[in-house]
């Protein structure tokens, strides 16, 4: 057995978030680890890169219990992690970044450029990855490269037990083949492989093991042949998949939102749709594929090159994201920590951001009716802790601030409301509550655009689909027909 | 409820969160004030024990009058810093608007000239702020670039110090009003009028805002532009203004006063716990800063300490100040 956790608890300041997780593995297995956002997966991580120090428990490695005390320590036992968020740095080249601390140098103490250049391109290439080349600076590689070399980093240290916190979050098509070729050779060498993901296919298709985590605690291991997707989301979510989505709505009404042409030069090009009353639309791609441009653009952040967007008939062609909002739109972007909160300031100021004249007496802010209007905003959307209001955004957990972002547009009264990705890091239970909320307010006569790249949420959540390919719309389908292999289809442009 | 406690912040979150202050009273957190008002008590009873000068009333009238300038420089200080900006011009604007006023003060109402006074030191903001906000360049560099040029322009306007004789030019740096300097009055008005500025305007909160996160305030459909260049501008109204006051005080406006001030206004702001990053800072602590700056110098002054010295102490004085802060952050 290489690695073994026994009995692992972990509080933060007296919060429990692993209650006593059993893990197992021995050299070339996959052991996949999969649960709900919240679930207690990063924890987990943390802990196995020496990251953060176990409350209670034990690990072991080589029949041999270890204490990891920094990731230091984690890597000299062989354990690397490539986490989720990207810790490249940008300004870098590729080789700088891949062998930081460690590059090559001439007698006379100067770096060898020409070798470093030549070594990071042989770790590249030795892992499928071929195709980036190593004297670009990390930051103007594509997300999903910048992932690539994330990994090529990790195995540079040439690890036993590789830990990948939901790699292919970022990563399709050919990429992603890439990757499962590479944990299948990392395997064959004998390497342990950690696998954190909550794309279940990829899972099934990968793992020698899944273990399901839930709220903190193992809820069981399995194999892939003894399992199924179902089965796996009955597990995680503790509830059936029929339950997650609310019910179909009915005929939609009269149009709310009108794209015609829209092009922006190198982004996206001669996008039209319709988007009605009532109804909810999603708008599937790859990363990459123009959608979160399209978006920011419709919502006058970014100017078109030619096309116009008009809501209800009213004014089109919006100059400034104000005039949008004017108009009735609004945009709950892909990252709100880029884009959608100030972090560091209360949720009562991130609520009220876009509506500053929400509560005014005269030229001053009416703290009183603010603090009445957020109230009730933070209890309709069931914000935790609901006692937040002053409190700083950055204290709330993911989901908390994703609602706080959603409580922000929904006090401008939208007619329009798009959304990108509004579930991505989110925990299941709150995908829930957002999935009721927008039904809800599709029912109420808003019109929803919602831009998303799990399959499952965008036809299970939605009436119509629209696939983006390359920056162009390639296909459109019914939700209640259509089939994951159909998007996926439309969305990489040649048969599947 | 299910995992949304679970879920622990980011590593970063969790640092921030951890630097929120402890010490609450009625529910609101105080920690920083009380820190101040013990630094300033201290300063204070130090300085009555250990010097006979420091309580008579000529010191304490000089202290307040002092403290004017650098208040009005950190006030404007502060509102830019927000907004995760610099303004390095201060210093030359202050010298710039105060002879332009006593080059005026012959000529025109007393009044009058004063206006155009901080009317110049407005129109430098103006200019700031819209090279920073339209033409997106770096605030340290464009108010760089204005420090030496209105510096220039002070000295073109006149090599040499300008002392009008019309008595009515001493009146707003000197007066009393009871026991209190009148400029006094006028640069705690700026602090309350800029503390609901800042706390309780739409206006105020998006520039808290966007020196937090300006691409989400951007997209909250608020013009971050416009406010990048009020903030400016209202930096620039502060050191105008300061510029008037030190003249009238004085009764001699010289085109080479005013080096370094924004120095001191920056450290009142950095004493104050503000970000140089931006989105974090506050109006009481800045003047909490103000006071601190000031009373170490009127110390060092009464104690006799040489004035290279001074600066030195100086330096270490708002190490020391910081360092305090940063482990009482930590510690939490």
């Amino acid at each position: 057995m290489i690695l073994e956790l026994r009995g692992v608890h972990k509080h933060y300041g007296g919060v429990p978030v692993l209650h006593g997780v059993d893990l197992a593995g021995h050299g070339g297995q996959v052991l996949a680890v999969v649960g709900a956002n919240g679930a207690g997966k990063s924890t987990l991580i943390r802990i196995l890169a020496g990251a953060q120090p176990m409350s209670a428990g034990e690990m072991w490695m080589d029949g041999e219990r270890v204490e990891l005390r920094s990731p230091h320590d984690a890597h000299a036992r062989g354990i690397r992690t490539v986490y989720q968020e990207l810790t490249l740095v940008p300004e870098l080249s590729v080789t700088e970044n891949l062998l930081m601390g460690d590059l090559p140098r001439r007698r006379s103490g100067l770096i060898d450029w020409p070798a470093a250049h030549a070594r990071s391109r042989e770790l590249l290439e030795d892992i499928g990855f071929a195709g980036i080349d190593p004297r670009t600076p990390a930051g103007r590689l594509s997300v999903a490269r910048q992932q690539m070399v994330e990994i090529a980093k990790a195995l540079a240290g040439d690890p036993r037990v590789l830990v990948l916190d939901e790699p292919s979050a970022v990563l399709a098509g050919a990429d992603l083949e890439a990757l499962f070729a590479l944990v299948r050779r990392l395997c064959e060498r004998g390497v342990l492989v950690v696998y954190v993901s909550h794309r279940l296919a990829e899972v099934l298709e990968l793992a020698t093991s899944i273990t399901v985590i839930k709220d903190g605690r193992v809820i069981g291991t399995t194999e892939p042949a003894s399992t199924s997707e179902a089965d796996l989301i009955g597990m995680m979510a503790g509830r059936r998949l029929e339950q997650i989505y609310p019910g179909r709505r009915g005929e939609p009404g009269g149009t709310a939102l009108q794209v015609t042409g829209l092009s922006r030069a190198g982004e996206f090009d001669d996008v039209s749709f319709t988007l009605r009353e009532g109804e909810i639309v999603g708008l599937f791609g790859l990363v990459g594929s123009g959608r979160s441009e399209l978006a920011r653009c419709v919502f006058g952040a970014e100017p078109a090159t030619a096309g116009q967007t008009r809501v209800a008939g009213g004014r089109g062609g919006f100059r400034s994201p104000g005039q949008a909002i004017a108009a009735g739109l609004a945009l709950v972007t892909e990252d709100r920590k880029r884009s959608g909160l100030v972090l560091g300031m209360s949720v009562l100021d991130n609520i009220t951001l876009a509506t500053p004249r929400a509560a005014r007496r005269g030229p001053l802010i009416d703290a009183g009716r603010r603090t009445q209007i957020v109230g009730t905003m933070v209890e309709r959307l069931d914000i935790r802790p609901p006692a937040c209001a002053t409190m700083p955004a950055v204290q709330l957990s993911g989901g908390n601030q994703q609602k706080v972002v959603l409580a922000k547009w929904l006090l401008a009264e939208p007619r329009v409301l798009i959304l990108d990705e509004p579930t991505r890091g989110v925990d299941m239970a709150t995908r829930v509550e957002i999935y009721r909320m927008i039904d809800g307010l599709a029912r109420q006569g808003l019109g929803v655009l919602l831009i998303s790249s799990d399959l499952t949420e965008v036809l299970g959540a939605t009436d119509r689909v629209l696939v983006m390919n390359q920056g162009r719309i390639t296909g459109e389908v019914r939700s209640e027909q259509a089939t994951e292999e159909q998007l996926l289809t439309y969305a990489i442009g040649r048969a599947a | 409820m299910t995992g949304q406690l679970t879920e622990p912040a980011p590593p970063a979150a969790r640092a921030r969160a951890g630097r929120l202050p402890r010490l609450m009273v009625g529910g609101r957190d105080v920690t920083v004030q009380a820190g101040f008002v013990t630094l300033i008590v201290v300063l204070v009873a130090t300085a009555a024990l250990t010097s006979d000068a420091f309580l008579t009333q000529a010191n304490l009238t000089n202290l307040l009058k002092q403290m004017v300038t650098t208040g009005l420089l950190a006030f404007g200080m502060l509102v830019v810093i927000l907004t995760g900006g610099i303004d390095l011009s201060v210093g030359s604007v202050v010298a710039f608007s105060g002879i332009v006023t006593a080059g005026l003060a012959g000529g025109m109402p007393i009044a009058a000239a004063m206006a155009v006074g901080v009317l110049c030191g407005i129109g430098f903001g103006l200019v700031n702020g819209t090279l920073i906000a339209r033409f997106a360049l770096a605030p340290f560099v464009v108010t760089l670039a204005a420090l030496t040029t209105v510096r220039g322009l002070a000295f073109v306007y006149s090599e040499v110090p300008i002392a009008p004789e019309d008595p009515a030019f001493f009146t707003l740096g000197s007066a009393l009003a009871g026991p209190l300097p009148v400029s006094t009055l006028i640069m705690l008005a700026v602090f309350l009028v800029g503390g609901v500025f800042l706390t309780r305007t739409p206006a105020g909160r998006a520039i808290v805002a966007i020196g937090g996160n300006a691409e989400t305030v951007r997209l909250a459909g608020i013009n971050v532009r416009a406010h990048v260049i009020l903030a400016y501008t209202v930096s620039g109204a502060c050191a105008g203004l300061a510029g008037v006051i030190l003249a009238s005080r004085v009764g001699i406006a010289q085109p080479s006063v005013g080096v370094a001030f924004e120095l001191d206004a920056i450290a009142a702001c950095v004493i104050g716990g503000a970000s140089l990053a931006g989105g974090r800072g506050s109006v009481r602590a800045t003047f909490g800063g103000v006071l601190v700056l000031v009373l170490i110098n009127n110390l060092l002054n009464l104690y006799g300490v040489q004035s290279f010295w001074q600066q030195v102490l100086k330096g270490l004085i708002i190490i020391a100040v910081i360092l305090v802060q940063r482990t009482n952050r930590v510690r939490a």
